[in-house]
């Protein structure tokens, strides 16, 4: 049988090597895995890569991981914020490697990832600081860039409803990154808020199949702040 | 001269957008036209973060952690909007699907070169988000922006001197003095503030305008 519900973050979370490479799910706080990267901290991993579209935020979450200076590098589209102290204090201080990629490069580097693509070209960037040094090339009458896929060997994402394969979906706009990281890391654990029987879940809802998915843990969650 | 405060530039840009548009508003200045779009008319926002048919600011206590806007605010959902993955949004935005993009500025060059996501200065930490992705896949990009800076400088300029978000890909400027069409030959003025005479806002702008044929 087919089971990929764990107990708990930590058990989801205890095989992860020094030096891995971690996809974060969330847009800002929206779709943010925060139980799981709680236990990622506790677990103890250093020297990670992480991929995320920001570089955290306040004091809980990615933002924890940062300043528990378990991230050598990041790769993300937006790290400065008002509220990215942590990030910002390791950036000035030479502590982090930051990779700035555009939002929608990010996203697509991701898919490509999971979707077996090699690399491909985007108009995104072409003649900016951020294509430096990339290959360019004319097809038809637009410059593109040549991007490669983001591979990684853990996603951490935040799904509203699982079933034991593993199949998601999502709630509202925290679905965001979780769908294209389930498919780009070797093993992704996702955190729900619910866990349903098979066949529960509506087939035509589905957003992510469970094939992209290794690990299930439900995570209670408080009360919204609204309706 | 009367020059537009932020919210008459606002109501500005919103005038221009018509029936059935997909519209992206950028963070910051851009944001406000939501608030200003003309009753009547079905525009759908389009929001990065995954959303289409993103609707005002919910009521104070109704706000959902989970549904936010690009600037990481709380939004709502209006009747027949959607949601989807990044990959989506950015599809959308790449693959010519957006009609508009509403974007901040630094500068804008004369050619249409946008800067408006980094500094350059040595000590910035360099933040870019979608902005590179909205400059080359909106079908039309329009900056908003205040016409000079605090210094009194032109932000419209000959070169950006900041980095680019994208080379020519602008193709109108609204600032609180005037209206401008980015083209081929150059920039064309479509209207200015009550009191700015042509050749006023031409001696404030520094780069070579044209009248536009039709006046405002």
């Amino acid at each position: 049988m087919i089971d990929k519900f764990m107990a708990s973050p930590a058990a989801a979370l205890a095989d992860v090597p020094d030096g891995a490479t971690i996809m974060i799910g969330g847009f800002g706080n929206a779709g943010m895995p925060s139980a799981l990267i709680d236990a990622l901290i506790a677990q103890g991993a250093r020297e990670l890569s992480i991929v995320n579209n920001n570089a955290g935020n306040g004091d809980t979450g990615l933002a924890a991981l940062l300043k528990a200076k378990r991230v050598r590098k990041i790769l993300c589209s937006f790290p400065r914020q008002a509220d990215s102290w942590h990030f910002d204090a390791l950036y000035k201080a030479g502590e982090i490697e930051l990779e700035l990629v555009p939002q929608g490069t990010l996203a697509e580097r991701i898919r490509a990832a999971g979707a077996g693509i090699g690399g491909f070209y985007t108009p995104t960037a072409f003649g900016t600081k951020l294509a430096e040094g990339k290959e360019t090339r004319r097809i038809g009458e637009r410059d593109y860039v040549l991007e490669h896929p983001i591979h990684a060997d853990y996603a951490l994402i935040k799904a509203q409803r699982a079933d034991r394969w593993g199949n998601l979906v999502y709630r509202k706009s925290a679905r965001n990154f979780g769908p294209i990281m389930a498919a780009a890391a070797k093993t992704t654990v996702v955190q729900v808020s619910e866990t349903v029987e098979l066949g529960a879940l509506d087939p035509e809802t589905v957003v992510t199949p469970g094939i992209f998915v290794k690990r299930v843990v439900r995570v209670a969650v408080p009360a919204r702040k609204a309706a | 001269m009367k020059k537009l405060d932020r919210k008459q530039m606002a109501a500005r840009v919103a005038r221009d957008i018509p029936e059935g548009a997909y519209v992206n508003l950028g963070i910051g200045l851009p944001t406000l036209v939501a608030d200003y779009l003309p009753k009547g008319r079905e525009i759908i926002l389009h929001s990065e973060n995954g959303i289409l048919g993103m609707g005002p600011k919910p009521a104070p206590g109704m706000e959902d952690e989970e549904l936010i806007n690009a600037g990481k605010e709380p939004c709502t959902l209006l009747a027949g909007g959607a949601f989807f993955h990044h990959a989506d949004a950015f599809a959308m935005i790449r693959g010519r699907h957006l009609d508009f993009a509403v974007l901040g500025a630094f500068q804008v060059s004369s050619r249409g070169d946008l800067a408006n996501w980094h500094t350059g200065a040595p000590d910035a930490i360099p933040a870019v988000g979608g902005a590179m992705d909205l400059a080359v896949g909106a079908k039309k990009v329009m900056v908003m922006m205040e016409h000079l800076t605090k210094q009194g400088e032109s932000k419209i300029v000959e070169r950006c001197t900041y980095p680019l978000t994208g080379a020519r890909c602008v193709d109108r400027i609204y600032t609180d003095l005037a209206v401008i069409d980015v083209k081929a030959d150059g920039l064309h003025v479509v209207e200015a503030v009550e009191g700015l005479a042509f050749e006023e806002l031409q001696r404030l702008t520094g780069v070579p305008l044209k009248k536009a044929l039709i006046a405002a």
